[in-house]
């Protein structure tokens, strides 16, 4: 339909090889011995991934998530010799590239396996590199030490000559500052508080009040993960005040970490102990007509998406379709706009926020969700303060090699965040809370903190 | 409970966006849901209305004018040329596009060195319009291979333009990798950030101009490939006319395109300020309904989340979108299952020919004047359901260079009749 003439040329289309002879090709042939993920070929090469790719927007030497993902399984394929190239361990697993993809190209789950693959086989066991990452994917088991010991902890862990020693040995940046350890744990709190008989109690009182019947199924199983049980247990409680008024009755199964941080720095043999007792103590209340319930958008994408991708688990698909982020499922379950035009804060929470979406909750369809269901809350405002990545993505900005690329990314955010009419930041990620804070030295709350004051008093 | 709304609308490209924007504006409280990120991305950024007679008349002058004699299956001909009228408007409203002022079609070079009409362009690709008849000189950068300028150059020249076009290829400066990301130019010359030259740190506007500089003979414009900023992008423009003395434009790529990202972000903008509700990352799969559609659901890995509305828009896309897909059954539509004509012989979906005329390329939808889906027994399939964009068939787009035209005369229709309803 061009109206230029063609220019002059001797290519002659050859006949589509479609003739009574042709038979389809094997194309690999007795193979079984490599992994061809599915929808690999659905690949075509838009590069719409590497648009979204907020590492590949900073530093030029990373190849972008179409390499780390296809082309590297196509270089597998063609070359028995082929190494996972380990620029794999710059992407930050921020998960951006799936919702790109026109195509459906499970790109994260590529990612994931080629990275477990590289630290399984490539990367020496020895090296400062692999421990300091163990160590920093393992956030769980050192919280768990410091929790124990929090003024002592909080103290050791910013301790200025102590964290050069941490930089210089280990490669963990010593321009942050270590998130403050919970004086009482999440699990401290609910146990003091008399745990589920207390929750159940305090629900059917909700429930009578709200005229509905006394033993309505209304019952949910909190994913609290490690940050909301060791450094913001304030998030856990107003999750649970929260869900209560509307009538629910709240467990806390045994749990361990979700897996994220372990994911992105392929650590996947720890990711999967700890995947099997969540899989275990959710599935088992699934089965009982519990949902899961996350605060966290990263364990929600976890039990959600990288579970079932990555893991063979009985029961996973169960628990991540029965999975959802605490906001999320009062909207579905409940009429929380209705609620929310009807109430108002006051307090240090009537406020203006910058919100800032994390990158997990948009794959979740998520990343909207605070600032359009604020709207109608008398008393507070948020502001969207724009699509760009925090930066620190779990574990990522705390290596001191990607410190600076992590700010970089940043940037933009903390631009947004200054323009914003607010002092205070908002987010459901908790590492994303702590690159806000850094970039702005604003405080950071929890949509649930907002919502829990408005709606449920406390 | 589910997630209620006045108005569902399932798709985010420009059809779902314009229908979700028309109904906002009129005031219905209004959702949009996308499975993945817009297909903007993945367009040139022009928007074409008609380039193209069916019969491959053209390049068309006005558009307008040749509506009126399209086929009546054409969305075109259901929707009639004021509402079209009126929904470019609503388009210019919103946009910072050029072209409004006539109904006369623009000539844009493209990367490949032909020439498009179409009816509105970006602002940074408007200095290089083939009717203007000032000389030109494009300019490529060699690890971009989806631009050859002296390529483009020579196309342009054989398809007749009316001045001396040249193209020249250069090594963008600084020390980027071969095989760098459209975004990774964009953000380098929106921050002015530093590149090497000759061992010195140079912002990347100056080193970039002082490299092209020298290569400009008598020209008055220079087109580049469209990576010329993303966010500050009219800032990117000025600094490089400024430094190089000649009006500086962009040519549009193919994906993953800045133009089409611009454009994204300007509509999601909008719909933003309209007070839509806007939700991406998770397809709808499921309704429930007879005739009439109750709800439809989402699915998140297994979980299916359930959103009711009062009316509803469906705006998936073609064959290219998945709103429409075929397997050597059939020819579908997945979500509500609406009939699409198509011959039940799949040899003769398609000419033997290449560029013959494809009988799938007309694949989509058949619809009632106000948008919505018919059966095989040409009765409406849901009376709340309207349909836009290229999941609507009796048009071949790429033939007819009218795939933005349709998307946003048929999403204007389509949202604001919806709204009508709940008004």
């Amino acid at each position: 339909m061009s109206d230029a003439e063609s220019p002059d040329t001797d290519f002659e289309p050859v006949a589509p090889n479609t003739g009574e002879d042709f038979e389809p090709t094997e194309v690999f042939p007795d193979s079984d011995d490599f992994d061809l993920r599915p929808g690999a070929d659905s690949c075509y090469k838009c590069s719409i991934c590497d648009t979204n790719c907020p590492v590949a927007e900073v530093d030029d030497d990373f190849p972008g998530p179409k390499f780390q993902g296809p082309e590297q399984w196509r270089l597998k394929q063609t070359d028995d010799d082929y190494e996972i190239d380990d620029s794999v361990m710059d992407c930050s697993n921020c998960m951006r590239c799936d919702n790109a993809c026109p195509s459906g190209v499970p790109l994260s789950q590529m990612h994931n396996t080629a990275r477990g693959e590289y630290v399984s086989e490539q990367m020496d066991k020895t090296s400062v590199e692999y421990w300091r990452n163990r160590i920093l994917a393992n956030y769980r088991t050192s919280a768990w030490f410091a929790s124990k010991v929090p003024r002592l902890a909080n103290f050791a862990m910013n301790f200025g000559p102590a964290r050069w020693v941490m930089e210089k040995t280990m490669g963990i940046t010593s321009e942050r500052d270590f998130p403050e350890f919970a004086r009482q744990t999440f699990r401290e709190w609910w146990a003091d508080r008399g745990g589920a008989d207390e929750s159940r109690r305090r629900a059917r009182e909700a429930r009578e009040r709200r005229g509905e019947p006394a033993d309505a199924d209304k019952k949910v199983a909190y994913f609290h993960g490690c940050y909301s049980n060791y450094n913001t247990p304030e998030v856990g409680k107003a999750m649970v005040r929260l869900y209560e008024h509307f009538g629910y009755e709240v467990v806390a199964p045994e749990q361990k970490c979700s897996g994220t941080p372990m994911f992105a720095n392929g650590m996947l043999d720890d990711a999967r102990r700890h995947a099997e007792v969540n899989v275990s103590s959710m599935s088992d209340l699934v089965e009982q007509g519990y949902d899961a319930i996350a605060s966290c958008t990263s364990c929600s994408m976890a039990l959600r998406q990288e579970y079932p991708e990555l893991f063979d688990i009985d029961g996973i698909e169960e628990v991540a379709a029965n999975t959802f982020e605490a906001v999320e499922y009062l909207r579905i379950h409940e009429d929380l706009r209705g609620a929310i035009r009807e109430a108002d804060v006051d307090g240090d929470l009537a406020d203006e926020f910058a919100y800032h979406a994390p990158c997990h909750a948009r794959n979740q369809g998520l990343d909207r969700q605070a600032v359009e269901l604020f709207r109608e809350l008398d008393g507070v405002g948020v502001e969207d303060v724009g699509e760009s990545c925090s930066g620190i993505s779990g574990t990522y900005g705390w290596k001191e090699e990607k410190y600076e690329k992590s700010m970089e990314i940043g940037d933009e955010m903390f631009d947004h965040m200054e323009h914003a009419e607010g002092d205070t930041g908002m987010t459901e990620c908790p590492t994303c809370a702590m690159q806000m804070e850094h970039g702005t030295g604003y405080d950071i709350r929890h949509p649930l903190e907002l919502l829990s004051a408005a709606l449920a008093g406390e | 409970m589910a997630i209620e709304s006045e108005v569902l609308v399932v798709g985010g490209g420009l059809a779902g966006l314009t229908s979700a924007l028309a109904a906002a504006r009129e005031g219905a409280e209004v959702r949009l849901v996308s499975y993945k990120q817009s297909t903007l991305r993945q367009a040139s950024g022009l928007v074409d209305l008609l380039g193209y007679t069916p019969d491959g008349d053209g390049p068309l002058t006005d558009p307008y004018e040749a509506i009126p004699d399209l086929p009546t299956e054409h969305p075109y001909s259901t929707v009639g040329v004021d509402t079209v009228r009126e929904a470019m408007d609503l388009f210019d409203d919103v946009t910072d596009y050029a072209g409004g002022h006539t109904d006369t079609n623009a000539l844009v070079p493209t990367h490949g060195g032909t020439v498009k009409p179409t009816a509105r362009y970006p602002r940074s690709a408007a200095a290089g319009l083939a009717s203007d008849d000032r000389d030109l000189l494009l300019v490529g950068f060699d690890s971009m291979t989806d631009f050859d300028a002296p390529h483009a150059a020579a196309h342009l020249e054989a398809a007749g333009v009316p001045f001396d076009v040249r193209g020249e290829t250069i090594r963008f400066p600084g020390d980027l990798r071969a095989d760098a990301k459209v975004t990774r130019y964009a953000k380098l010359l929106d921050t002015n950030g530093g590149v090497a030259v000759r061992g010195r740190e140079r912002p990347a506007r100056e080193a970039l101009a002082q490299r092209v500089n020298p290569l400009v003979d008598d020209e008055q414009r220079v087109g580049f490939p469209a990576v010329l900023g993303d966010d500050d992008h009219a800032g990117v423009r000025a600094a490089l006319e400024s430094k190089m003395g000649v009006d500086v434009f962009e040519v549009p790529m193919g994906p993953p395109s800045l133009p089409g990202l611009r454009l994204e972000d300007r509509l999601f903008a909008a719909l933003d300020a309209a007070g839509a509700s806007i939700e991406t990352g998770n397809p709808v799969v499921d309704y429930d309904g007879g005739g009439r559609v109750e709800r439809v659901y989402v699915e998140k890995n297994g979980a299916e989340i359930p959103m009711t509305a009062d009316q509803y828009v469906l705006a998936t896309g073609g064959l290219v979108g998945k709103g429409v897909e075929s397997d050597r059954e059939g020819v579908y539509e997945p979500i509500f299952d609406c009939h699409v004509p198509h011959s039940d012989d799949r040899y003769d979906w398609f000419d033997t020919d290449a560029f013959g005329d494809h009988p799938f390329a007309g694949f989509g939808l058949r619809t009632d004047d106000e948008l919505r889906p018919l059966g095989t027994d040409e009765a409406v399939e849901f009376e709340n359901l309207r349909a836009a964009g290229s999941v609507l068939g009796g048009y071949d787009f790429a033939a007819e260079k009218s795939g933005s035209g349709v998307s946003i005369a048929t999403g204007y229709a389509a949202g604001t009749s919806a709204a009508a309803e709940v008004r």
